[in-house]
């Protein structure tokens, strides 16, 4: 069984993902990031593919993603990196990127690859729902790979529908009409919208993410949904330190305390 | 010297799918959360713009306050030095100096009648800033143009223009800080405010239906050149029609009602800034490879990984990665002959029209012209270039070049 699938089966609340972008801050980090998101006591790890136009990010990952590259960083590299982290990583780890460096890649390459190395699932941003379903469904499903689509505060009833019945991970909810970034607090808003998500007793289990920061906004984001995925804040956790082990467990520590 | 295909090999129709492409090209990959805005548009923009209120609001406006028709002007000096009848169409002569202002006047009608309130655009020489900025004052909409921080210091007095309009001019730090990262940060912006804003893209690019519905307000160009070269030629074809690329708006303008006339050649000129094999250039077609930008499939320049190149060109408007999906697909299926015009020698024939015929054009739109030099053609031949813009956003350019 798929590792997300069996993390959900056991554990349906206050599941956390932790976003970061791979060979930030340093080309070399990503498996020591890898390692000290597990051992901090995180679910779900997901490794961004670094890209030089990442529409859907604010000024945080932006700029992990341009220090990346700059670093030298590219998806061959990644899986250069990560090659063998089986031996010591058992909690899921999904891949979160822009299309056009996989495409580059190979679409299939890619799938293929990421089952090889241990890649439970994708979180591809810019691939709308008719094209995945059209081009690259059965790819996935060839390899194993469960599949995660965003909604957000605009998107209607039908369409969720739709892509409750497309995904086979977990539902990505952005927790506001907005790019990634750490934000004060969830407002009144957000919270109608989470409950109005919640009623719709959808079969996916649903994180929310973009603007968790926290141990706040994190619990508060768990008490309507399975859990909840935080990314800028924790780039911003990595990108001075001169500990990552350290400051990660104690970013986490502290997130995951309440 | 020639790139691309030189033949014409006119096997597809070249008309957009119910999925917004062109062939390979086109569709829409976008971020969900973009869905919604895009899908708003997708949905209304055709009934809209076809109906009989949108038209004649458009065409009046393109005629009362653009001044449109604009003429087609036989350049009788430039033909005798080419040998051929050359036909210049002057879009130059558009209120605020380019063809942009044909898109800008289109979709602003179409915001007011989808109810936005608040207009975004990304804008890199400024041209389609300002002609956004523009329309906005005429509408009494609020205006946010975003643009590159490098483009912000070297296109000032575009920069003051918009803000004289009354529109607020963001800088575009990401990134590499020029026109595909003013892009980001208005598609940013669209994400964080879609219910009250209209994103106006300023060229052919971007997720469907933006190309297609860009490319169908500027078709004015070549439904204009049709029949004003039926007055003067007793033909409504030439042989062949020239436009600069930089996303492609006023070439697909003009090739537009002669896409599937294949007696018409359609010559794309692109910027091959220093050189295509200098590393300093934006000829896509020459350099481009197969990808996605700003939510459209198309030809665009990356590295091997897929991570998108800076482009440069000495006109700012061709200064773009990409090209809009319908030009990479008459790229692949050889309708277009694409050439790629370096600075220098864009630069000269923007001084030799001056000289020749009292226009000082616009550099992207002396690309075009001297894509006059790198095509076959016969004496008899009936060419029209589409003098895409006025030169005087250039002159420090001009200046700079000094060669005149
Ligand atoms: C005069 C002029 N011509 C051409 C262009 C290039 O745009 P497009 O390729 O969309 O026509 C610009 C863009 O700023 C322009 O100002």
């Amino acid at each position: 069984m798929n590792r997300i699938h069996t993390l959900f089966n056991t554990k349906k609340e206050r599941v956390l993902s932790i976003y970061f972008t791979a060979g930030f801050p340093e080309l070399e980090s990503t498996m020591e990031i890898m390692e000290a998101i597990q051992t901090g006591g995180a679910d779900i790890i997901e490794i961004g593919v670094p890209y030089s136009d990442p529409v859907a990010d604010g000024p945080t990952i932006q700029d992990s993603n341009m220090v990346a590259l700059e670093n030298g960083i590219s998806l061959k590299k990644i899986f250069e990196q990560i090659k063998g982290f089986r031996a010591k990583i058992h909690i899921p780890v999904v891949m979160m990127g822009y299309l056009n460096p996989i495409m580059q890649y190979g679409m299939e390459a890619f799938c293929k690859k990421c089952k090889e190395v241990g890649v439970d699932g994708l979180i591809l941003p810019d691939l709308p729902m008719q094209q995945f379903i059209d081009d690259y469904k059965e790819l996935f499903e060839q390899y194993g790979l469960v599949n995660t689509f965003l909604i957000s505060p605009q998107t209607s009833e039908s369409r969720i529908r739709e892509i409750d019945e497309n995904t086979n991970g977990f539902i990505y909810m952005v927790s506001s009409h907005s790019i990634t970034g750490a934000k004060d607090g969830i407002s009144d808003e957000q919270i109608a919208y989470f409950e109005r998500v919640k009623a719709m007793n959808l079969k996916n289990p649903r994180l929310i993410g973009f603007g968790i920061s926290d141990a706040e906004t994190f619990s508060k984001a768990s008490d309507y949904s399975n859990g909840a995925i935080i990314g800028s804040a924790f780039i911003k956790t990595v990108k001075d330190s001169r500990n990552l082990s350290g400051d990660i467990h104690e970013y986490l520590a502290k997130v995951i305390d309440n | 010297m020639f790139y691309g295909l030189s033949t014409i090999n006119y096997k597809h129709m070249i008309k957009v799918d119910e999925k917004g492409f062109y062939g390979k090209f086109g569709g829409a990959y976008i971020p969900e959360m973009l869905h919604p805005n895009v899908e708003e548009l997708r949905e209304n923009y055709e009934s809209i713009t076809t109906s009989q209120e949108f038209q004649d609001e458009f065409r009046g406006l393109l005629k009362d306050y653009v001044g449109r028709p604009t003429p087609l002007y036989f350049a009788s000096r430039l033909s005798e030095k080419y040998g051929a009848k050359i036909y210049l169409k002057r879009e130059d002569l558009c209120h605020t100096g380019a063809h942009k202002v044909n898109n800008t006047i289109g979709q602003i009608i179409l915001a007011k009648k989808l109810g936005k309130k608040r207009i975004i655009a990304e804008t890199g020489a400024g041209q389609h800033g300002v002609a956004t900025a523009t329309v906005c004052a005429l509408m009494g909409m609020e205006c946010t143009v975003y643009m590159g921080e490098i483009d912000i210091a070297r296109q000032h007095p575009n920069v003051e223009r918009m803000k004289i309009l009354g529109a607020t001019v963001v800088p575009a730090t990401s990134g590499s800080k020029t026109l595909k990262d003013a892009t980001n940060e208005a598609m940013r912006a669209w994400i964080n405010n879609p219910v009250d804003t209209h994103y106006i893209i300023g060229s052919v690019v971007g997720p469907h239906p933006y190309p297609e519905m860009v490319a169908r307000f500027q078709s004015v160009i070549s439904e204009e050149i049709k029949w004003q070269l039926n007055e003067k030629e007793g033909r409504e074809n030439p042989d062949i029609v020239i436009a600069c690329v930089g996303g492609g708006s006023n070439a697909a303008g003009a090739f537009y009602h002669y896409y599937n006339t294949p007696e018409v050649r359609l010559v794309a000129a692109e910027a091959g800034g220093l050189g295509i094999n200098s590393g300093k250039t934006a000829a896509t077609t020459a350099k481009g490879t197969p990808g996605i930008l700003h939510g459209s499939k198309t030809i665009l320049m990356q590295t091997e990984d897929g991570q998108v190149v800076e482009p440069h060109s000495i006109s700012a408007g061709l200064d773009y990665p990409g090209i809009g999906p319908v030009h990479a697909h008459l790229f692949d299926v050889g309708r277009g002959e694409f050439v790629a015009v370096e600075d220098k020698d864009a630069m000269a024939a923007g001084v030799e029209l001056s000289k020749l015929e009292g226009i000082i054009p616009a550099i992207e739109s002396a690309h075009a012209l001297y894509a006059l030099n790198m095509i076959e053609y016969s004496k008899d031949d009936v060419i029209v270039v589409n003098l895409s813009g006025r030169g005087d956003k250039d002159l420090e350019t001009y200046i700079k070049w000094g060669k005149y």
